[in-house]
C-alpha cells in the first residue's frame, strides 16, 4: 500500500481507518495512536461510546443520577472515551460510512457532504445489533427492542410512559428491565423463553463459566431485584404475539400450559445480539455460521485478521463476546496492525498483548454457557407463515416459503422474486430469518444457503451529499 | 410514548407537523417524537401500515421521516436543530415530491 494521496479520490491516507467508536473502536484507536500510527475514527453517532457506552460523556457530565441507574458496567466507558479524545486527533462524529473499497478507500457522509479517507489498514469495529425477533405484530408502533429503550435511557434520559412488558431471552433483557425499574418505569412483566431444559443443556458449560463468575452473580442479582420490585418474571414462554391493531396494546403468549395476555403500552423485545455484518459482507470477507447462536460472523484470527490482508475486524462484529472482550480485541488488533506496519517489534507486541489476551480469555469463558442457555428458539428463527419477516417490503414467512417452493435457490434470488431485503434497511432486519427459512425449506444447512450479497451504499446517501464532495486535486 | 426523567438545561424549538415543540438540545429526532406522540411516524410504501422508531441505532429504518423537506431521514440518527421542520412520511417518497 502506498502512502500519500489516492489518485482516484484525492483522499487523505492514514495508517489506520477505524469504522466505529464503540468499545473495540475506542480501545483500538487509542492503542494505535499511542504506537505512533496516524488514525482516523469514523463513527455514526454524535459522540463516542457505541451502543454499550452510548452517550457516556454526556450522562457523566450532565446526568449523574442516570449514571447510577445505568450501573458500573456502563461507567467503564468513561476512561475509554476520554482516552480516545486524548490520543486521536482525527475522530469524526456523525460520519456514516456508506462504502468501503478493497484498496482501503472509505467513503462516508455527515449528512450534508460526502467525503473519503483512505487507510493503509481498515479496522471494522461495527459491533452488534439486536437479533430481529419476528412475531405477529412486531411492526406495530409501541413495539421496540429492549436495546432501543436502553438507548433512550442513555442518550435522552427517557423511559416508557405507562406499562412496559419485556419479552424474549438473554442478559440484556434483564439488564434493561432492572434499569427501567430503577428509573421508575412501570414494568408489568418480564417474559422469558428460557425453560428448565435450556438450563440443563447449558449445565456442562457451567464449570468454565465460573471463571467469569461475576457475570453469573450479576445476572442472579438482576433477577432478584426484578422479583423484589414485585415484577412477575415468567419463564418458559412461547407463541408470542403483540396485541393491538393500530399500535401495541399488550403481549400474549403461552406459558404454564395456558394463554396469557399482559396489557402494556410499550412492548420491548430482545433475543440476544448478533454481529452487524453489513460492512464485512460488502467487502466480501469470508464469513462463517455460528450454529449455537445462529448468526454470521466474519472469520478472524486471534488478532482480528480477516480473509483480506488490509482489513481487520475487532469486537462483537467478529462474534459476540461482550464489551470487555471487545475492548481487549480492539487493543490486540491495534497492536498487531502497529506491528505489521513496523511501529512495534514482535517482542513489544507480545509483551503489550499478554494482559489483553488473558482478559479476553477470562471474560470469554462465560460465553459457551450463555450462548447455550440463551440459544434462540425456533419459533423466532423460522416464524409462522403469517409473520412479517422483511419489515421494509412487508414480506411474510409464508411468502418466502412459497418462493422457495417455486424454486428461489438462495437469498439473492429471493430479492428478484419478492423484493425481500431490498428496502431501506437493506436486509439488516430480515437477512438471518430469510437464510434460516430457506435452509429449512430446502433441507440444507444455513451455511450452504448463504446470505444476502450486500452492495454499496451501506447507508442511503443523497446526490446532494455527493455533489458537495471536494473535487480531487488536478 | 416515552417520558423525560429530567428538565433540560438547554432546549431548541422544532416543528413537528406544523406544531412547535421545545425539546432538549442534543436529543435525536426519534427521541423527541417518542416523547410527543404514540402514533405512527410514517406509513409504509407497500401496505400503508403505521410504523414508529424501533431499534434507535440506525439499523431498522422504521423511523424514516421528512426533515426540512428531505424525505427518508433516519430520525434516530439525526439530532434536533433549532428551527428544524419534521413531518411524518406517508408511503413512497419520490424525486421532486413537494417539501
Amino acid at each position: 500500500m502506498s502512502a500519500g494521496m489516492s489518485a482516484s479520490t484525492g483522499a487523505t491516507t492514514r495508517d489506520l481507518v477505524i469504522v466505529g467508536a464503540g468499545a473495540a473502536g475506542m480501545a483500538a484507536a487509542a492503542t494505535a495512536a499511542e504506537a505512533g500510527l496516524s488514525v482516523t475514527v469514523l463513527d455514526e453517532q454524535p459522540a463516542p461510546g457505541g451502543q454499550i457506552y452510548r452517550a457516556i460523556e454526556d450522562v457523566r457530565a450532565k446526568r449523574g443520577a442516570d449514571m447510577s441507574i445505568l450501573g458500573e458496567d456502563y461507567a467503564a466507558g468513561v476512561p475509554l472515551a476520554a482516552k480516545l479524545r486524548g490520543t486521536v486527533t482525527d475522530y469524526r462524529r456523525n460520519a456514516t460510512v456508506w462504502q468501503i473499497e478493497d484498496d482501503g478507500a472509505v467513503w462516508f457522509s455527515d449528512g450534508r457532504k460526502a467525503d473519503c479517507v483512505r487507510g493503509r489498514t481498515i479496522l471494522l469495529a461495527t459491533g452488534a445489533m439486536e437479533r430481529p425477533m419476528p412475531i405477529p405484530g412486531w411492526t406495530l408502533p409501541g413495539v421496540m427492542t429492549a436495546g432501543a429503550a436502553q438507548i433512550l435511557m442513555k442518550s435522552a434520559g427517557m423511559v416508557p410512559d405507562g406499562r412496559v412488558v419485556l419479552a424474549g431471552a438473554g442478559p440484556l433483557l434483564f439488564l434493561v428491565a432492572d434499569q427501567l425499574i430503577r428509573a421508575g418505569a412501570r414494568v408489568a412483566a418480564v417474559v422469558e423463553t428460557t425453560r428448565l431444559s435450556d438450563y440443563l443443556r447449558a449445565l456442562p458449560h457451567l464449570p468454565r463459566a465460573l471463571r467469569a463468575h461475576a457475570y453469573l452473580t450479576k445476572g442472579l442479582a438482576m433477577r432478584r431485584r426484578i422479583k423484589a420490585a414485585g415484577v412477575p418474571l415468567i419463564g418458559g414462554a412461547g407463541s408470542f404475539a403483540v396485541m393491538g391493531s393500530e399500535r401495541a396494546t399488550g403481549l400474549s403468549f403461552d406459558a404454564d400450559g395456558r394463554r396469557h395476555e399482559i396489557a402494556a403500552d410499550t412492548v420491548l423485545l430482545h433475543l440476544g445480539v448478533v454481529p452487524n455484518t453489513q460492512a464485512s459482507r460488502q467487502l466480501r470477507l469470508a464469513h462463517a455460521w455460528d450454529e449455537r447462536q445462529r448468526y454470521w460472523y466474519p472469520i478472524t484470527d486471534d488478532w482480528g485478521r480477516t480473509s483480506q490482508a488490509n482489513v481487520f475486524v475487532a469486537g462483537d462484529g467478529a462474534g459476540i463476546l461482550g464489551a470487555k472482550c471487545a475492548e481487549a480485541s480492539g487493543r490486540l488488533t491495534a497492536l498487531e496492525i502497529a506491528h505489521e506496519q513496523g511501529r512495534l517489534g514482535l517482542g513489544e507486541r507480545d509483551a503489550q498483548a499478554r494482559v489483553w489476551q488473558e482478559r479476553r480469555f477470562d471474560h470469554a469463558a462465560i460465553r459457551p454457557f450463555l450462548d447455550t442457555l440463551y440459544a434462540p428458539p425456533g419459533e423466532f428463527l423460522r416464524p409462522a407463515d403469517a409473520v412479517t419477516v422483511c419489515r421494509c417490503e412487508e414480506i411474510t414467512a409464508g411468502d418466502i416459503r412459497a418462493a422457495a417452493a417455486l424454486g428461489a435457490p438462495g437469498p439473492n434470488q429471493l430479492k428478484a422474486f419478492l423484493r425481500c431485503g431490498m428496502g431501506p434497511c437493506q436486509g439488516r432486519m430480515c437477512g438471518l430469518t430469510v437464510s434460516e427459512i430457506l435452509a429449512e425449506a430446502q433441507g440444507r444447512p444455513v451455511e450452504a444457503v448463504g446470505a444476502y450479497r450486500i452492495r454499496p451504499p451501506l447507508k442511503p446517501v443523497t446526490l446532494a451529499e455527493l455533489a458537495e464532495m471536494d473535487p480531487p486535486p488536478a | 410514548m416515552f417520558k423525560r426523567l429530567h428538565e433540560a438545561a438547554e432546549t431548541v424549538t422544532v416543528e413537528f407537523e406544523g406544531e412547535r415543540l421545545r425539546v432538549p438540545a442534543g436529543e435525536t429526532v426519534a427521541a423527541a417524537l417518542l416523547a410527543t406522540t404514540d402514533a405512527a411516524t410514517r406509513t409504509t410504501p407497500v401496505g400503508g401500515s403505521g410504523r414508529a422508531p424501533y431499534c434507535m441505532m440506525g439499523v431498522c429504518f422504521d423511523c424514516l421521516v421528512e426533515i426540512d423537506g428531505v424525505p427518508n431521514r433516519q430520525a434516530c440518527m439525526t439530532v434536533v436543530r433549532d428551527g428544524m421542520r419534521i413531518r411524518r412520511q406517508h408511503g413512497v417518497r419520490g424525486l421532486g415530491d413537494p417539501a
